[in-house]
């Protein structure tokens, strides 16, 4: 194997990966299950397509520089998700599941039937700017925004909402604000995720981005672990990973990424890292609640051991 | 001293059911009010009234001098009323600490861009919001617990911490839905001076119901007793247990008893 393909396939991770954390945001931290990320993951591809794409080429684009076209990707998507949130943010549950599903396919099906953008044809001839630095430092200012976030006021409120969304009313959160913004911030993630999958691609197409692509983002945030960047992190790399580590079986190639998955979600059913996180802290934090789960065993068998005694 | 929760005429509807019809009562501020009544009376109907969690089918709640009918539960929580849940509601998978830690969010200030760029601003707040947690586990007992999950508490020490929760929020009325439900008359003596003690030290008023009538009796300086969404007495606990209707509601009419 040779540095390029691997390079290839490591910029596919990375630009997953920016999908991926965006939705571990919703799902992980928040608790909100979307099967429509893939949509705004279109919004953003499109849109930053628009930007970028020389307006000599068909269909036209603008010309501009590509770091517009991130900042208009992100924006265009995140934008969107506040309609979308508006209204289905107060349905619950699965039904929330449910309307982002919907939203997802519609948007595809926008992009299908509107000829402005190429409709389902596609739309060739996108710059190829998304190079191999730039996904890694974009994934970097994407780790640390999204860590930052949660290890503040503003991410423990969102972290009650999953826990208990009645307790978090009363303690004060206003509920449907936290959603909401996770809600746009992960959108905003898929959008610039879209940019760079459109600028790697060099050619988009809506069925690119079909109900199979919204469900991969959220195996691989199960699977990595809900509420653990980490997790997402490595989520991402191993299973954009294992399909082209797969391709020595041919056609059974998918057969055994699917029975793959099954058996890592059997063995680890919180997923890889099961909601702890793979830094300092987080072995401190994982290795003080055991303890503590030992030390309070401990005391409470004395204490009954005494009550016995009387 | 004046009333810092005022109820009048609340009633609530479900369908062709009341399940709260015409009850007024006050809570006076710093007081210790019991909510008692039998099965189905409405006790914990008229606390998410209070909290926001229904919406009033007419009357009114005034908390403070200021109507608080149809706002939203977490600007209540604002205003400083707070309440624990009878079935218990913790932030399950979150430590000890975290789940208070997590409630003292109102003590902080700092958006999402401080957040984000870790500014001064929030370093400060944050080691301010750390302090208030451990303060506050530390004078109610839970410190050794501190990194333990919620979920693997003891059933008596998650009641606590739900209490240690409430009054993160800084509230000046504390709601408690049943907080002995399902304690022994030793834990239930040490609730009873938590209830106590955390009025005292914490200048709350508090409003609690509750089935155990030794705590009820034992601490409450006022009771209201509820049936079928009724207010059937008012008073003391001495007036309270002479008042015939209360008799009737808990052990039934002379005649039933004969049949």
């Amino acid at each position: 194997m040779d540095w390029t393909y691997i390079q290839g396939i490591l910029m596919l991770a990375g630009i997953n990966l920016i999908a991926v954390l965006g939705l571990s945001l919703l799902t992980g931290f928040t608790g909100l299950f979307s099967f429509g990320h893939a949509g705004f993951m279109a919004i953003g591809a499109y849109v930053g397509a628009w930007i970028s794409a020389s307006p000599n080429s068909t269909p036209a684009g603008l010309g501009l520089p590509f770091f517009l076209a991130i900042i208009g990707g992100g924006l265009a998507a995140g934008i969107v998700s506040y309609f979308i949130g508006r209204i289905s943010l107060n349905l619950k549950g699965d039904y929330f599941c449910i309307a982002t599903l919907g939203f997802g396919e519609a948007i595809r099906l926008i992009f299908n039937n509107v000829n402005l953008f190429g409709g389902a044809r596609g739309w060739p001839g996108v710059p190829a700017r998304s190079t191999f630095p730039v996904i890694l430092v974009a994934d970097v200012i994407a780790v640390l925004f999204l860590a930052n976030l949660v290890r503040s006021r503003h991410g423990r409120n969102m972290i009650a909402v999953r826990e208990e969304e009645l307790a978090a009313q009363i303690a004060g959160i206003n509920v449907f604000k936290y959603k909401m913004i996770s809600l746009i911030i992960s959108a905003i993630y898929a959008g610039v995720a879209g940019v760079f999958f459109a600028h790697y691609m060099t050619f988009i197409q809506p069925k690119m981005f079909s109900l199979t692509k919204s469900t991969e983002l959220t195996i691989i945030v199960i699977f990595g672990g809900l509420g653990s960047i980490s997790g997402s992190v490595l989520g991402a790399v191993v299973l954009t990973a294992l399909p082209e580590i797969l391709r020595a079986f041919e056609i059974w190639r998918l057969v055994f990424y699917g029975a793959a998955v099954i058996l890592i979600m059997v063995s680890r059913p919180k997923g890889l890292m099961g909601g702890m996180e793979l830094t300092p802290g987080g072995i401190r934090k994982a290795i003080a609640e055991r303890n503590a789960l030992r030390e309070a065993k401990k005391t409470l068998l004395a204490e009954s051991g005494n009550g016995q005694e009387d | 001293m004046s009333a810092i929760l005022e109820i009048r005429n609340l009633t609530k509807k479900f369908g062709g059911l009341t399940a709260v019809g015409d009850v007024s009562f006050d809570v006076r501020e710093g007081g210790i009010v019991g909510l008692i009544g039998p099965n189905g009376a409405g006790k914990t109907t008229i606390f998410n009234l209070i909290t926001g969690v229904y919406m009033p089918t007419s009357g009114s709640i005034t908390f403070k001098g200021t109507s608080i009918v149809g706002l939203e539960p977490f600007r209540i929580a604002d205003m400083g009323i707070t309440r624990t849940f009878q079935n218990i509601r913790l932030f399950k998978n979150l430590t000890v600490f975290e789940n208070v830690l997590t409630a003292c969010h109102m003590n902080a200030s700092y958006s999402f861009a401080e957040a984000i760029l870790r500014l001064p601003s929030f370093r400060i707040q944050e080691r301010k919001l750390v302090e208030k947690a451990e303060n506050l586990l530390d004078i109610m007992g839970l410190k050794q617990y501190r990194d333990l999950v919620a979920n693997n508490l003891p059933y008596g020490l998650q009641r606590r911490l739900e209490i240690v929760r409430a009054l993160a929020l800084n509230p000046s009325l504390l709601l408690l839905d049943e907080p002995a439900a399902g304690m022994n008359p030793d834990e239930t003596e040490h609730l009873m001076q938590l209830i106590a003690r955390i009025r005292t030290e914490f200048k709350l008023s508090v409003l609690v119901i509750e089935h155990h009538m030794d705590l009820i009796m034992g601490i409450c300086e006022h009771i209201v007793v509820l049936n079928f969404g009724q207010k059937i007495a008012e008073g003391t606990a001495e007036e309270v247990s002479r008042s015939p209707q209360v008799i009737e509601a808990y052990l039934g009419t002379t005649e039933a008893a004969d049949a």
